[in-house]
């Protein structure tokens, strides 16, 4: 798994598990999970909704609802992060690690100005006086390309449109130039047009600023324009690691070339219905028996409804965990 | 009174300028259309070009501040209210957050029985039953499930009862506004693919309302493409996605994420001259122009002083644009259209 010689991951995730206390007992919502994210790496996770993708990275940030119980090891630069008081991870949260979130209006405050929200980050992680603060906030949103940038610091997030409110969002996560941004379904809520916008703001800070970066989304098609690598995960667990590059010209996991076949585009001139996936995703908090992906797999077979296939490489720097891997 | 550009045979539904206004601010211009029989009307646009508003108003769920919406021989905006309700049971409505759309604290079974019990009060409770069952199982759920709650199901399974209750009296047409813009791309195809398969086996027409025309186009037969407010192309499917006439139907095409078309790790070039580009304006525009023109990378000086009206391109295919005939002839048709907006 280590891809970049001796140098110190900038996230790394052991063995986590997350589970939560719930009446009937507790449900799991993340299954022995392990991935690293080297410095300057762009990381994809892809999965359905309950695939446990959100949570991996809400246990990593301390942020699991109260019911909510992470264990294994999540290591941050080195250091231990997973369990952390809340004062010792607020003083890393929204300054070497920072995260932004589906819907950038409920991510914003609403009833303070733009400006105010920015420059505070600088204020209180940064000990930045009130001005430079303020000066700083403009400059990151020129960085993120929101259009008149000393007229927006003045406005409220309601008088921003969501392309512009998710800007914002991204300009605050740099504000202190983290060493990692996870970034959790970012465009999913906005038009395609904005989302491309989006996409291209990421992606030229993935070649300007030296920080790792997770991308978590629903949508390959997303996820690849961007990703270096990309992990799919299906009911809690990593079911393929590999290069995206990999990926996209030959995905070993049945799930994930299924994934790849679902993204809605405009190459195939005469396809009338619209791929998709049989069934639902199985989320937290169903009895394991075999492969979790079977009951939708059209590869299974008895070995799979028994027996549940181990993560292993099947080759460089590519893992899968399934019994009959397409192209070996 | 504008006619529709394109001339559609059977039709069910005329649209005659329709305008809204929220305010200053005029939601919807002039939109004139029609919709035949069993016949599937993408719309498209972006957030802000009046899509959703277009859908409420063609219900009457919001004032219209001018125009005609004739369906079956009544102008829904003018009829009294009785009869209005009385072609409700054939106009039925989904919408993009399955779960929100249903009421939490009644079962999926009591969820599909309201439209039966208010439009056939004299249906015996075992009739009922049996055709809540029936349409649960038409929708690709269990029987059973008419016994649980709305929370008790997946996003993709509340947009099927939310279809369910939908065609619970087989309606005419059926106005999906962003029905799947919410789900998991994994299964939105299995929503598309459901509704597909109801309008073959029913003839209900279907008004398909997305920004994504990847997904649009599996379903469309005709496709308009909106822009603040108005109709800036109207094409049958084929005509459209082979030859797309309008600069801003060139960048919604391009918009949609395609994962072999950009190669991992590498910058595209010249970033700013894709549809990457710019937002709709918000606000109330008042053009003395084209709506798109600050936008349009081909704008002109025409551009600036007149309202581009839709204008034939083919039999099947209209747009509202000054420069579509020197665009057809550009060599690529996927060079991009748009650029960084000016400053208002």
């Amino acid at each position: 798994m280590m891809q970049h010689g001796i140098s110190v991951p900038t996230l790394g995730v052991e063995n986590l598990q997350v589970t939560y206390a719930v009446a009937g007992g507790p449900v799991s919502a993340v299954r022995d999970v392990s991935l690293t994210v080297a410095p300057r790496e762009c990381l994809g996770i892809v999965g359905e909704s309950g695939s446990g993708k959100t949570q991996v990275f809400m246990a990593a940030m301390g942020l699991l609802a109260v019911n909510g119980r992470a264990s294994g090891s999540v290591r941050f630069d080195g250091r231990e992060i997973l369990g952390l008081a809340p004062e010792a991870l607020n003083r890393i949260r929204g300054s070497e690690l920072t995260m932004i979130f589906q819907d950038p209006m409920s991510s914003l405050t609403p009833h303070l100005k733009i400006g105010v929200q920015l420059a505070e980050v600088l204020v209180t992680h940064r000990g930045f006086s009130w001005r430079d603060a303020m000066h700083a906030a403009g400059l990151i949103l020129e960085r993120v390309r929101v259009p008149e940038p000393q007229r927006r610091l003045q406005q409220y997030p309601y008088e921003l449109s969501g392309g512009m409110r998710q800007r914002v969002m991204i300009g605050m996560s740099l504000l202190c130039e983290p060493k990692l941004l996870i970034a959790d379904e970012p465009t999913s809520a906005l038009d395609v047009t904005v989302q491309s916008q989006i996409m291209d703001v990421l992606r030229e800070l993935r070649f300007e600023a030296a920080m790792a970066m997770i991308l978590i989304s629903h949508d390959l098609g997303v996820v690849a324009g961007l990703a270096d690598r990309i992990i799919v995960m299906y009911a809690g667990r990593v079911v393929e690691d590999a290069p995206a590059s990999e990926v996209l010209q030959r995905a070993h996991h049945p799930y994930t070339a299924l994934l790849l076949e679902c993204v809605p585009n405009l190459r195939d001139a005469r396809l009338e219905r619209m791929p998709c996936l049989p069934g639902q995703a199985l989320g937290a908090g169903m009895q394991e028996l075999g492969c979790a992906f079977a009951p939708r797999c059209p590869r299974a077979t008895e070995l799979c409804r028994l027996e549940r296939p181990p993560l292993r490489a099947v080759h460089q720097s590519v893992q899968v965990a399934c019994h009959h891997p397409l192209s070996p | 009174m504008p006619s529709p550009a394109v001339a559609v045979n059977d039709s069910l539904l005329e649209v005659r300028d329709l305008s809204v206004n929220f305010g200053a601010f005029s939601a919807l211009t002039g939109v004139s259309f029609s919709l035949g029989a069993g016949e599937t009307l993408g719309l498209v646009g972006e957030s802000g070009s009046g899509k959703s508003t277009l859908a409420r108003a063609l219900l009457r769920l919001i004032p219209a501040a001018r125009g005609t919406v004739m369906w079956r021989g009544v102008d829904l905006l003018s009829c009294d209210s009785a009869t209005l309700r009385r072609q409700r049971r054939d106009l039925q409505m989904i919408f993009q957050d399955p779960l929100g759309s249903l009421n939490p604290r009644m079962t999926v079974g009591e969820a599909l029985a309201e439209p039966l019990e208010i439009f056939e009060p004299g249906l015996a409770a075992r009739d009922r039953q049996a055709r809540i069952e029936e349409m649960l199982e038409r929708v690709g759920l269990v029987r059973d499930a008419a016994r649980r709650y709305p929370h008790e199901f997946s996003g993709g399974q509340c947009q099927r009862i939310g279809i369910a209750r939908a065609m619970m009296l087989r309606p005419k047409l059926l106005v999906c506004d962003e029905p799947v813009s919410s789900l998991d791309v994994s299964i939105q195809g299995q929503i598309v693919n459901l509704l597909m398969d109801l309008q073959q086996e029913f003839g209900t027409a279907i008004l398909f309302i997305s920004h994504n025309l990847a997904v649009v186009r599996h379903i469309s037969h005709r496709v308009l493409v909106m822009y603040l407010g108005r109709i800036v192309e109207e094409a049958a499917r084929d005509a459209l996605f082979a030859a797309p006439a309008h600069p801003y139907t060139r960048a919604l095409l391009e918009a949609v994420p395609d994962p072999t078309r950009a190669p991992a790790g590498i910058p595209r070039v010249a970033d700013d001259n894709l549809a990457a580009a710019g937002e709709p304006p918000v606000g109330s525009a008042d053009p003395s122009g084209c709506v798109f023109r600050n936008r349009c990378r081909y704008a002109e000086g025409i551009c600036e002083r007149e309202i581009p009206r839709l204008e034939p391109v083919s039999a099947q295919h209209a747009v509202a644009c000054h420069r579509w005939r020197a665009l057809a002839t550009s060599p690529d048709p996927t060079q991009s259209a748009v650029r960084e907006p000016r400053p208002a």
